[in-house]
């Protein structure tokens, strides 16, 4: 913890009225007071900057301050969620007693003393990128310009943000646990926009994590700039992509994304405890070829899915979810542990003080496995190459999956051909995982970049992965056979 | 306790627009929102969830000179919104000139007496409290678990209400506020299918009015239809063959347009629409129009997010490109007028937003148009995000039905859509009568006559 910051939470440790044990249990107590057998209280405080720079100018630099309380009341299966950005006693008091008309008769104790656990150190929010001059912070959006600009003379447009948050988490709960967490975060991101011939082809490059500026000591601005721009080129030359089914290779880090839809989502637990996910019930079943090891980790340094403690106060770790093909065991929240009456594994999290916390994947990696990545390009005798994507959703009843393509090329005989528009895969999750047929020893994890939506909730993930070939898959494309 | 006191909220923001242009802003927009909303999830017969809260937010654009800046807070407190303004200028200050900046022209806002009544709050809907949703919630339920054993299991049925109160202060004199209300019902049944995969369907039902909802019991025996339809989907074979979209999967079509037609999108030049102007983007079959004034229409508003009074627009007519979806800015960028379409986002920001675009209904019902068509692939859901704004290449994900000769033959799952936007919508060649005006971004059934369909 720091004191150096303008930016605290006025309920945190540090700030002008900070949540104790008596304020937690007096509001606690309101939350039980009609019989629910669980209640916790989540204080966020979120402050935000925003930097965008278009034309040469930064064009408009943005802030905002977002804090309320949250809270839940559970009864059996049942619970009641309350929020209020309105930190007054009285107001505060009022959500708890709306959370608590969930349950009738019974009730829990209160806990006698609060525990704080101490948490490990995966992220420093000693510097924040909020308390940078803004002057700094708009030569870094101003560098990244420059390089695009001297880049390529075909560059139309630049654009270049950076975006900064802190969230400062209060956490009490029923069962006695009182936790502080502050999360911060940057992310960096260039799109240019390339002309030639009549023909306009956009590129972009990004990148960020729980951390302060010191972000571009790792990536420079200048380096995102020319992958943007390397990427708008590239593609210039783009011809349509071929339909139907074909081999097919994903580059290392971003391709995590395709791990994060077809196997991630399925075994986020709460599907699981309701019967309604394609893997419900198949712990030590095969789900994927025997190359492949999954893991959820919540441990990497400084990465955008890690944290310290999840939205309800447990610890996670990292949590293997496939071991060699076999099904291990699933994400969870205490509700979903409760349920299977496993430990949780600190995957509850939630996007904000106004939502409820569910099972939520933190950095998903697909672990290294034996080949080469050339010689796996190699053994393609007609396929394709993926080297970015633009996203992915999957059906979690039938485990159907997609992921976009921004990025990808031709494979004929071994080698990497002509550039392909931008086109989807779409996939069967235990199908695709069954058939990774070749895994590169070139594990990577993706810079960070991505947004995960589950119910309406967005929560920031990281995925990881080497080179993977997948011996057969639906390409989307335009070009018949 | 929440009162939408349009009168309050005008009272707060003139306090912080006065307050900003004290401190040295020469333009200061303030939007306040107010709101509460309402809702509960019911599954297999017991209430899983019902969530209830209040928020209050206040969004401030300040500019000095041509320098920008946006800010949101929901820190209301003397000391919280001091802090506010004294940052929103800071940051201002940090912000380069922009010569397109400005607020609009004092003589193009609109007076509060100008703003039509549209009839966009329903007191019935405030009213609804967490029990009688979860008493809806339980029918919608039963509905679709006792339509057919093969119903086996259920996502859950939600119903929610939102009510709420905005209003603009701008220091160029508009001062105006609306109040609204929106009330939803779905429901997502899972079946067992024959392989041990699952089947989930999905139905909902959404208006501002609650009398104008559909009912519980149709929208839970809708769902399980829909559900049951989707036993023994299997793959199509890879191939160019015709693609009918339904109202659900067509918003989604139109949704990619409205982005392409945003002068926002124009600016950045991330269109493939740009230069279009005046040009065929469409079949002649095609009339699109965004209209913000259709009575208690899902996005209808009487002003526009920078106080201009809001205008019915046509954007496609006939085929034809009419204009572009504009705000202040990027009218003064393009050279245009602003055609009413400025939107306050969730960050504070101004830019140009769609109303409710709708996609104008033919003349045949969606039974005549399946009944005309030898062949196709009818999509009733998409998948995932492939759609390039700048060339208009698109590929998605899509199930729905093998249609042949008018009749569903056998529904479809994993496969994909392929064509350029540009060319979708040229390739139109027929569109029903079927306009249900459930979101703001809306189309009746409608076909395409040739797309690559990828699957086996």
């Amino acid at each position: 913890m720091t004191n150096t910051s303008r930016y605290h939470a006025p309920f945190g440790p540090a700030g002008t009225e900070p949540v104790d044990a008596d304020i937690a249990r007096t509001l606690l107590q309101t939350a039980l007071s009609r019989g629910g057998n669980y209640a916790d209280l989540f204080f966020e405080y979120n402050v935000a900057g925003s930097y965008s720079l278009e034309e040469g100018i930064l064009k408009a630099a943005g802030r905002s301050v977002s804090q309320g309380l949250g809270v839940r009341v559970m009864k059996g299966d049942a619970t009641g969620y309350a929020y209020v950005q309105d930190l007054t006693p009285a107001a505060m008091q009022r959500a708890a007693l709306t959370a608590a008309q969930i349950a009738a008769g019974g009730g829990a104790p209160l806990p006698k003393t609060f525990e704080v656990p101490s948490l490990s150190t995966r992220y420093a929010a000693q510097y924040l990128s909020l308390d940078v001059t803004g002057e700094t912070k708009r030569e870094l959006l101003l560098r990244a310009d420059r390089a695009a600009r001297q880049a390529d003379s075909r560059i139309a447009r630049v654009e270049a943000s950076l975006h900064e948050e802190l969230r400062e988490i209060v956490l009490a709960t029923s069962t006695g646990k009182l936790v502080h967490d502050r999360q911060p975060m940057v992310r960096f991101s260039v799109r240019v926009i390339a002309e030639s011939n009549g023909k306009r082809q956009s590129g972009s490059s990004g990148g960020g994590g729980r951390m302060g500026l010191e972000y571009f000591d790792q990536r420079s601005p200048e380096w995102h700039a020319q992958e943007a721009v390397r990427h708008a080129i590239a593609m210039l030359d783009a011809r349509e992509s071929p339909a139907g089914e074909l081999e097919v290779v994903l580059a290392p880090g971003d391709s995590g994304v395709l791990l994060h839809e077809a196997v991630g989502h399925g075994l986020e637990a709460d599907f699981n405890r309701k019967g309604t996910s394609n893997y419900t019930g198949r712990v030590g079943q095969r789900v994927a070829s025997d190359l492949c090891t999954v893991v959820d980790d919540a441990t990497q340094f400084g990465s955008r899915g890690t944290i310290h403690v999840d939205d309800e106060g447990n610890l996670p770790e990292r949590a293997v979810l496939i071991e060699n093909g076999l099904l291990s065991g699933y994400m969870h929240d205490q509700h979903s542990a409760e349920h299977f009456k496993v430990k949780p594994t600190g995957n509850g999290r939630r996007e904000s003080f106004q939502s409820h916390p569910m099972p939520r994947m933190t950095n998903t990696w697909l672990l290294a496995g034996p080949h080469g990545p050339e010689e796996i390009i190699k053994s393609v005798k007609r396929g394709i190459y993926a080297r970015k994507f633009g996203g992915g959703q999957v059906d979690i009843s039938n485990g159907d999956f997609v992921f976009s393509l921004t990025e990808s090329y031709l494979i004929e005989d071994g080698k990497l051909t002509a550039p392909l528009k931008g086109v989807n895969l779409i996939g069967n999750g235990p199908d695709v995982m069954s058939k990774v047929s070749m895994l590169g020893a070139d594990f990577e994890t993706s810079d960070g970049v991505w947004t995960c939506g589950k119910d309406g909730q967005s929560v920031p993930v990281g995925v990881g992965c080497p080179t993977i070939k997948i011996s057969s898959m639906t390409v989307g494309g335009t070009q018949m056979g | 306790m929440i009162e939408y006191d349009i009168n309050k909220l005008i009272q707060l923001g003139s306090q912080v627009v006065e307050r900003a242009l004290a401190k040295g802003a020469d333009v200061a927009e303030v939007g306040v929102s107010e709101g509460t909303h309402l809702s509960v999830k019911v599954r297999m017969g017991e209430p899983e969830l019902v969530e209830e809260a209040g928020s209050k937010s206040l969004g401030l654009r300040v500019m000095r000179g041509q320098q920008v800046a946006v800010t949101l807070t929901s820190d209301l407190t003397e000391a919280g919104l001091a802090r506010f303004v004294d940052d929103a200028l800071e940051l201002a200050q940090l912000a380069q000139p922009d010569p397109f900046a400005g607020p609009p022209k004092p003589e193009l806002l609109s007076k509060a007496s100008e703003h039509a009544d549209l009839q966009l709050f329903d007191a019935a809907v405030n009213d609804i409290d967490a029990a009688q949703a979860i008493e809806m919630a339980k029918r919608v339920e039963k509905a679709a678990l006792g339509y057919d054993k093969r119903i086996t299991n259920s996502e859950g049925a939600n119903v929610s209400r939102q009510a709420g109160a905005s209003v603009l202060v701008t220091s160029g004199g508009f001062r105006g506020g609306v109040r609204g209300t929106y009330t939803s019902i779905s429901m997502h049944p899972v079946a067992d299918d024959a392989d041990g995969k699952k089947r989930s369907g999905y139905y909902w039902s959404a208006r501002r009015f609650a009398n104008e909802l559909e009912s519980p019991e149709e929208v839970g025996l809708e769902a399980a239809r829909r559900t049951l339809d989707k036993l023994g989907s299997r793959k199509l074979a890879t191939q160019e063959v015709a693609v009918i979209f339904d109202p659900d999967a067509g918003r989604s079509i139109l949704g990619l347009l409205a982005s392409c037609i945003n002068g926002g999108a124009i600016c950045r030049k991330s269109s493939y629409l740009l230069e279009r102007e005046g040009q065929a983007v469409a079949s002649p079959l095609v009339t699109i129009i965004d209209d913000p004034l259709i009575v208690r229409g899902p996005g209808s508003r009487p002003f526009d997010g920078e106080g201009l009074i809001s205008r019915r627009n046509t954007v496609v007519e006939a085929g034809i490109l009419k204009t572009f979806i504009l705000d202040t800015y990027s009218a003064k960028k393009l050279g245009k007028q602003s055609t009413g379409n400025a939107s306050r986002g969730s960050g504070g920001g101004v830019g140009p937003a769609t109303t409710n675009l709708i996609l104008q209904p033919g003349k045949q019902s969606a039974k005549a148009l399946l009944d005309s068509t030898e062949r196709a692939f009818y999509v009733t859901d998409m998948m995932g995000f492939g759609f390039n704004a700048v060339t208009g290449d698109f590929s998605r994900g899509a199930s729905g039905f093998w249609i042949e000769r008018g009749q569903r033959v056998y529904p479809v799952s994993e496969v994909t859509i392929s064509l350029n936007l540009d060319d979708i919508l040229k390739r139109i060649d027929a569109v029903a009568d079927d306009l249900d005006l459930r979101t703001s971004i809306c189309t009746p059934t409608f076909r395409v006559s040739a797309m690559t369909v990828a699957g086996r």
